[in-house]
């Protein structure tokens, strides 16, 4: 009984945890531990969503950023499985560059942002490159990493039965390493988002980066908070949606 | 005088490795006739997947000559089939699906290649199970499907290696009674690759011995037990006077083999 108490199901105990967190925050933000100008409380922050979107015009601003989001995306999963496939086919070219697109995946791509901007000018094409360009490596590397894992038996069963190299691809290799590729797909696109709200707020154009500049720049802090805690549901949405989405594409396979 | 489905004339195969050349198969011939079923027995490393994949057109560098009815092996041939040691099924097809997957890949409209595949899936045992997915079922069960998807594209010739390796004893028992009435009934001309004598024994028409590295035939046993057999005459005498008599020149090799392995090991 006491055990059941002190360790909850795992939905229970992430409820309580945010919970007892909001407390804490409320009760240092009354207490005037925490300035309200560096944290407001949440019972500033939550009712000030709703003002976003009668205020600030909150469905545009999402809209632009995740039009830009999948614009970016969809540039760097093309690019990143054609490069991904070139690394996995040219064994050379394999040993040769696949350790700088990891070392790339691990560097803050984000601070290339102002060789965009010369490059592109203030705009959106600059974000969306920038969003490209940070979705490239985890597609890359998670295609290739598919792609050379595809068990050797499969590829010697298509060859037993003659299978032509396009029936290879499309029947052995594709669906054999899709799994792996969809890894990278997904993490391309949280790269992108990533990178593009964040590109939005650094060159203050665009959705909703420059929102929450903005609200910053105005000091409504607890609008830019509620923005940025929009950006968050958003994403992990997001992520929730694409995981669906692969369980039900493997399925259909 | 008959021309023999498959014959094998002076085959070698060699591979450069980092530690020099090693012989995996040396100078191996043989006459196959049509129907019959052939075990190939050897240690482990003695070059028999070697030979098989050869045979099948998977490895195509080698030395001396491969013919199938007179003509010469190059390359995977739809009149031979191969079965996989390892797990070879694919995990994203059905049971229905992984069968009917040569006859998708040749044109097969979808009715046909669908009736086809359930009348397969039938022969090895598995109605019923048409629409599970390979992880949903057991090791003994994936195996034959894929044996019956070998056999979808109607080999004559059906090459096996070491099909039943991974599996428990028991099952290893009835699914070679299940590939020996299959055999049977479609006169298949099968090439059994394996290191179990009594299982060697039990299923073929000829036993041939391989020696530990480099592989060569050692010795070729007829088997004159009579048809139709099962896993149960394994308690008859002669039964048990061939696997001796195949352990006495095995026994030989495979100490080679584990003296060889160990002596890597230090």
């Amino acid at each position: 009984m006491l055990a059941s108490i002190l360790r909850p199901p795992p939905l229970i105990a992430r409820t309580l945890v945010f919970v007892a967190l909001l407390g804490a925050w409320e009760l240092a933000s009354l207490a005037g531990m925490v300035s309200r100008f560096i944290a407001p409380p949440p019972s500033e922050v939550f009712p000030a969503i709703a003002t976003l979107f009668t205020d600030n015009d909150l469905v545009a601003a999402f809209l632009r950023t995740f039009g830009e989001v999948f614009a970016a995306a969809g540039i760097g999963s093309i690019l990143g499985m054609i490069i991904g496939w070139w690394l996995h086919h040219d064994r050379t070219a394999g040993r040769a560059y696949t350790d700088w697109i990891a070392a790339s995946a691990a560097a803050p791509l984000v601070l290339l942002f102002p060789l965009f901007l010369v490059l592109f000018g203030r705009n959106a094409a600059t974000i969306i490159a920038m969003g490209a360009v940070s979705a490239l490596p985890p597609v890359i590397l998670k295609t290739k990493e598919g792609l050379d894992n595809v068990r050797v038996v499969l590829i010697d069963v298509g060859r037993t039965f003659r299978l032509t190299r396009w029936q290879q691809v499309k029947m052995i290799l594709f669906p054999a390493s899709l799994p792996t590729i969809f890894t990278g797909l997904r993490l391309g696109l949280v790269f992108a988002l990533i990178n593009v709200v964040g590109v939005e707020f650094l060159i203050g154009f665009g959705g909703l980066g420059l929102m929450i500049a903005e609200l910053g720049d105005r000091f409504e802090i607890a609008g830019m908070y509620a923005a940025i805690l929009f950006v968050v549901l958003c994403s992990a949405t997001f992520f929730f949606l694409t995981e669906k989405l692969e369980t039900w594409l493997l399925s259909a396979r | 005088m008959m021309v023999p489905a498959l014959r094998i004339t002076r085959v070698s195969k060699h591979f450069d490795t980092a530690k020099g050349r090693v012989t995996a198969v040396e100078d191996v011939s043989l006459d196959i006739m049509q129907g019959e079923f052939i075990s190939i027995i050897g240690p482990s490393g003695c070059g028999k997947s070697t030979l098989m994949n050869m045979v099948g057109g998977l490895l195509t560098e080698y030395d001396g000559e491969i013919l199938l009815d007179g003509k010469k092996v190059s390359g995977c041939q739809p009149e031979i089939g191969m079965v996989f040691q390892e797990e070879s099924t694919f995990p994203w097809r059905t049971a229905i699906e992984n069968v009917a997957f040569p006859l998708e890949a040749a044109g097969l409209p979808r009715d046909k290649r669908v009736a086809r595949a359930r009348d397969l899936l039938d022969l090895v045992g598995l109605s019923g199970f048409e629409n599970h997915y390979p992880a949903e079922l057991s090791g003994g069960m994936r195996q034959r499907i894929a044996i019956a998807r070998t056999l979808a594209f109607e080999p004559r010739i059906l090459l096996m290696d070491e099909p039943f390796a991974a599996l428990d004893e028991q099952t290893r028992m009835l699914l070679g009674d299940k590939v020996v009435q299959i055999q049977q009934q479609l006169k298949q001309t099968t090439l059994l690759i394996t290191h179990n004598i009594s299982e060697a024994v039990a299923l073929s028409d000829r036993v041939l011995i391989m020696t530990f590295r480099p592989g060569r035939i050692k010795r070729v046993l007829d088997i004159d037990l009579p048809r139709p057999r099962s896993s149960e005459m394994m308690g008859s005498e002669k039964f048990a006077s061939y696997v001796a008599e195949i352990w006495r020149d095995l026994r030989e090799e495979a100490s080679k083999g584990l003296q060889e392995s160990e002596a890597a090991a230090r």
